[in-house]
């Protein structure tokens, strides 16, 4: 099944030494997903991001065209089609192969992935598993409350980050979404909200807080329930509460005061919550409280979610096999178990034992354990740069940058597909053509012909 | 020197921007390779910015960096700070308690001096 | 030269629009077509079907369901405890592995959709600001022509120019935001109560005539304004309405208004069923059935259709752009929900529900449905639908034939419901039973005439060959839930409930004419609240497969 979307908005190549300037261009570095950045490109080179933050110049500036071979095999430069047989084969004669990355891809090459990981009955999975995952377990214990980044620039009067560091993260998303914004019934933008920030450590975005709130660290679900219990109105031991969390009492009624004052509420969440003790439990617990406050004002919650398009693998995962993520399809039928089908998990318990790694760097950020397996098992990379995963690859294959080289499609941290408007080509093939290479081989290995 | 501390990973600027600049470049490995700690936390143990310390997790896994007073009130005494990358992930454990995710925050470790950054320099300058 | 002509030889063929009642037929077929017959006795087709004893109806059309987009997503995501213990469906060498619950997966849900001989489905609520999701996902959704409906009854646009007395902006608007989005009809949910909804807690608006915040208009300027203005624009689905106060005791009333609110113009009220409840302040004790009198007044007005929205029993998810809606169903079921507000434009609420046949309420739910379908007396503007998931899923329709060809299993179910229903439905008195025409009627001919679809819903020369060949049974579920053979676009796609073969299917979507200077205004409206640029909102063509332009009327 071929994929028209990526065809659209091919790159065409600079004239040398001319400017080309291409206006709504889409930053995927950060799940802000900022598609108003022009950029200035010469000689196959971004020279000018404007409207870009800072993470955005560096990601817009520093990918010009990698001078490294498409394709190496065991560290030998190969071709394009020796690279793709061997990945075929080595996906096909594992018994537990896995897929995993897919945050720095748009759809239309996650939707291979996932395609490559059903003929293969293998298990696909992507960092969302270790970001927001546990988010998603508690959304489907609870659901969640939720809106639009524009009804937040639109509507939010009180905006709340908790365990997020946006300053640093999604350096845009004060301006351009949540606090500074002159929105429909907030004319004077940043002075009609309040912003609070919960945090273990004064973050670089405590500065942009009218209110903040420094937690115990490993406190959030103490913390959170003791907000849960105030907007019931149950009663609490006030010395208790501030033992647990660090925080004064009166504190918390206070802010649960504005909190139920407010028109529209905003809770912003990040990795604070998920990556700590409590995981899950304290994503549920966020997204509980969130629901709760509806009963007394207009309340949402939204994770910060982090890296371009990992709001879209979440998605494609989900529509093709029903499930958000480490999902394994061994049965010939897709199942889903967090902390079972999870990459963290099936690297670490030495189960996986063949492995196709896109857009990710699980040699430098996965477990030791983790980390070990892997480097035993045959390895295929995707990645635009040389990373320690590509260095330990079996196969590795240069990329061309999604958004820069190649189009497609990302979805915003709130869910919102955005068109991609690359810049210069790429001598380097994109992920959705390896992938698609690699799956017709697949296909053609295992006798499928769907 | 021995005490317990909680090791907080997270994103940085310095770290974000150096993902795209590249991860065997300098500002990504400075970034990722410096310990922030409380001045007061600094004061107390007579560490001293440069100094060359162990990190021991619950499961005895240890990796070796260099400290860097965090910025005025940024940290409260007893969390140490780290841009999340190599390091950071490498005092993480197998085990994802059934979540998929391991604890990457809030990790328990203690913290014992290597090398004073007198030394080390020292060191380097006899190297060179 | 030899054209490469398939014959469905001698079946017994139900095909309405071209009045054709169980006669037994040849059809030819060339080049995804139905053709006449060549006249030349020497040409031979390369492939002949042999349907003799075989009933032959055109592929059946779902004109009112959820299978793609946000919403429809974010159910997947949110119910895997239903999925794991339901049926798998594991992939093969020609199709992909799906999983099914009540929101099943893309592949799944193309694949099941064939298999029960549907070749064209809508869904019915998108918001604009995500058709490119609801694209990408038709994409993964074989087998199946699709469309769909896109949300406007409570976008800014529509009621800043109502307020403003501009009718011309809103005709332009509404053609444009077609045109952008790729979609194929305006719908409208809850017009105004979601706009409500965001504004304060549980808020709503309480009937046609109650004012949306900020905005100042009411619900029925909303509708009355939109059917003029997609009449004007000679849309062939001029308009979609899911009306205020879904679920609510007494609600029949409002309903009734929005019918009149229609004030002539054509206009589609769909899932009525869910429309029609007399009683009043949420009291199950006054909770009844007002489908006759409402069934008198569309018997009378031919300017209106429907669909049902039938339920069933058992479990499944609720899902709607009605945020209010959503709000009070939680309230109701205690599960988890599901809401979100997209800026300028809509909203959406989900939670997962059970409908008990021993509860009170959802059996008159139930019968309420099946009223619906006895007792409107032209069965080309009453249309089969669950308002999947909602009420049940598409794969219930089978259930629903046979509820409606069978009066003595009808009343056989009704015995398994609280007595009490009899007093407040008229459904045990009704021995109405459809014929297969009618069947026919309300499952392809008719949804293909209200939507404007020349070429779906019969099988006269110009139609697509989407066509469906059932084994006859006395059990007309067990008849209509495995065709022996289902042919898409000319192919074979389902032998006997088993895949032969998969497309991709085309997207069918509406191009009308506006006056391109008014989209200026619009721009800079839109430039002021949304949160994406301007040039990155239109979906361009590259994201549909084969695109179908339906043309206006």
């Amino acid at each position: 099944m071929t994929s028209a979307s990526t065809q659209v908005n091919a790159p065409t190549p600079s004239v040398p030494g001319e400017l080309k300037v291409i206006q709504d261009a889409t930053c995927t570095f950060c799940g802000c997903v900022c598609d108003d950045i022009e950029l200035t490109v010469k000689d196959n080179h971004i020279t000018e991001a404007k409207r870009a933050c800072v993470l955005g110049k560096a990601w817009f500036l520093n990918h010009s065209v990698e001078d490294r071979p498409s394709c190496l095999i065991e560290g030998k430069p190969a071709t394009l089609s020796e690279g793709y047989d061997r990945a075929a084969q080595i996906l096909t004669s594992g018994k537990y192969p896995i897929i995993y990355g897919l945050s720095d891809s748009p759809c239309e090459a996650q939707r291979v992935a996932v395609s490559i990981a059903d003929w293969i009955s293998g298990t696909i999975d992507t960092t969302t598993s270790v970001c927001h995952g546990p988010s998603g377990m508690a959304f489907q214990g609870v659901g969640e409350v939720t809106c639009s980044l524009g009804e937040v620039a639109n509507r939010g009067d009180m905006i709340i980050f908790w365990g997020s560091n946006p300053a640093e993260s999604h350096p845009r998303h004060f301006t351009k979404y949540s606090l500074m914004p002159k929105g429909m019934f907030l004319p004077n933008g940043r002075k009609d909200r309040t912003c609070v920030i919960v945090d273990v450590r004064r973050t670089k975005s405590a500065k942009a807080a009218d209110i903040f709130i420094q937690i115990k660290p490993k406190r959030d679900f103490e913390a959170l329930w003791t907000l849960r219990a105030l907007a019931k109105g149950i009663e609490l031991d006030p010395e208790l509460v501030h033992r647990e969390t660090g925080v004064e009492f009166s504190v918390w009624t206070d802010l649960m005061e504005r909190m139920k004052a407010c028109k529209f509420g905003v809770i912003f969440f990040g990795m604070g919550l998920t990556m700590t003790r409590g995981k899950h439990a304290n994503s549920e617990a966020l997204l509980a409280l969130t629901r709760d406050m509806n009963a007394f004002t207009r309340f949402v919650a939204k994770p910060n979610r982090g890296h371009g398009n990992v709001t879209g693998a979440d998605n494609v995962v989900s529509w093709r096999t029903g499930y958000p993520f480490g999902v394994n399809h061994s049965r010939g039928y897709p199942r889903f178990n967090p902390g079972e089908y999870t990459t963290s998990d099936t690297l670490a318990n030495g189960e996986a034992d063949c492995a196709m790694m896109i857009a990710c760097d699980p040699m430098a950020n996965f477990s030791q354990p983790a980390r070990e397996h892997l480097s035993t098992i045959p390895l295929i990379a995707l990645d635009t740069k040389e990373t320690p995963t590509t260095r330990a690859a079996t196969v590795a294959f240069t990329v061309a940058t999604y958004g820069i080289n190649t189009g497609g499609t990302v979805y915003r941290m709130d869910d919102v597909p955005i068109p991609l408007r690359p810049a210069f080509p790429s001598p380097h093939p994109s992920d959705y053509d390896v992938l698609t290479a690699i799956e017709e081989r697949v296909k053609r290995i295992l006798g499928v012909t769907g | 020197m021995n005490e317990t501390f909680t090791l907080i990973p997270g994103r940085t600027t310095d770290q974000g921007c150096g993902v795209s600049e590249g991860k065997f470049n300098d500002r990504y490995q400075n970034a990722i390779n410096a310990l922030q700690v409380a001045p007061s936390d600094m004061t107390r143990l007579g560490l001293s910015e440069g100094d060359r310390v162990r990190l021991t997790g619950e499961e005895g896994q240890t990796v070796e960096v260099c400290i860097t007073a965090a910025k005025k009130e940024e940290l409260p005494e007893g969390l140490l700070f780290i841009a999340y990358g190599n390091i950071s992930s490498q005092m993480m454990t197998g085990d994802t308690h059934g979540s998929g995710m391991p604890t990457s925050k809030g990790m328990e470790v203690t913290m014992e001096l290597v090398q004073k950054a007198s030394a080390h320099a020292n060191v380097e300058g006899t190297a060179s | 030269m030899n054209l490469d002509y398939t014959k469905i030889s001698q079946g017994t063929v139900y095909d309405p629009l071209n009045g054709i009642d169980g006669q037994v037929r040849d059809i030819w077929i060339l080049d995804g077509r139905i053709v006449a017959a060549p006249t030349d006795p020497t040409v031979l087709p390369s492939r002949t079907i042999d349907a003799s004893g075989l009933v032959v109806m055109p592929g059946g059309i779902d004109m009112h369901c959820h299978i793609a987009g946000p919403k429809v997503n974010v159910a997947r995501k949110m119910r895997p405890e239903e999925k794991r213990r339901g049926e798998q469906m594991p992939r093969t060498n020609i199709t992909h592995s799906g999983s099914m619950g009540s929101v099943p997966s893309t592949f799944a849900t193309g694949y099941k959709y064939a298999a029960l001989g549907y070749t064209t489905a809508f869904d019915a609520a998108i918001p604009p600001i995500a058709a490119r999701h609801a694209h990408e996902e038709f994409e993964d959704t074989p087998c199946i022509d699709k469309g769909f409906y896109v949300l406007m009854g409570n976008n800014h646009y529509v009621m800043q120019s109502l307020m403003q007395n501009e009718p011309q902006k809103l005709k332009a608007f509404i053609a444009w935001l077609l045109n952008s989005t790729k979609g194929f009809a305006p719908k409208l949910v809850n017009p105004g109560g979601v706009e409500v909804w965001k504004t304060k807690q549980a808020g709503n608006v309480s009937g046609l005539d109650s004012k949306v915040d900020h905005f100042g208009v009411t619900p029925r300027q909303i509708i009355s304004g939109v059917a003029q203005a997609a009449g004007e624009l000679a849309l062939p689905h001029p308009v979609h309405i899911h009306c205020n106060n879904l679920g609510m005791p007494g609600n029949w009333e409002t309903t009734l208004e929005t019918m009149r609110a229609l004030q002539g113009h054509r206009g589609h009220i769909t899932h009525i069923q869910f429309h029609s409840y007399g009683g009043g302040d949420g009291d199950e004790n006054t909770f009844n059935s007002k489908v006759v009198p409402m069934a008198e007044y569309v018997n009378a007005n031919p300017n209106i259709t429907i669909d049902v929205g039938q339920v069933l029993f058992g479990e499944t998810t609720s899902m709607t752009g009605d945020g209010p809606l959503g709000y009070f169903l939680s309230k109701v079921y205690g599960g988890k929900w599901f809401s979100s507000d997209t800026e300028m434009e809509s909203g959406c609420g989900i939670t997962p529900i059970k409908y008990r046949n021993k509860s009170l309420v959802h059996a008159l739910q139930w019968a309420i449905g099946l009223e619906w379908y006895l007792l409107v007396n032209d069965p080309w503007r009453v249309v089969m639908s669950t308002d999947h998931p909602n009420g049940g899923s598409f794969l219930a329709y089978p259930q629903i034939i046979r509820l409606l060809m069978d009066r003595t299993y009808r009343k056989d179910v009704l015995k398994t419901c609280p007595p009490e229903i009899r007093n407040r439905s008229t459904l045990w008195d009704i021995e109405r039973e459809y014929t297969l025409n009618e069947i026919a009627i309300i499952t392809r001919a008719g949804p293909a005439k209200i939507l404007g679809l020349k070429n779906k819903g019969h099988l006269g020369p110009g139609a697509d060959a989407d066509i469906t060949i059932y084994t006859p049974n006395e059990n007309k579920e067990v008849m209509f839930e495995m065709p022996r053979l289902v042919i898409k676009s000319g192919r074979v796609l389902v032998d006997q409930g088993d895949i032969r073969q998969t497309l991709i299917g085309k997207t069918l979507h509406v191009q009308p004419c506006y006056d391109h200077e008014l989209e200026k205004d619009i721009q800079e409206w839109f430039e002021r609240y949304y949160s994406i640029r301007w040039r990155n909102y239109p979906v361009d063509l590259s994201y549909l497969y084969e695109s179908c332009v339906v043309p206006t009327l």
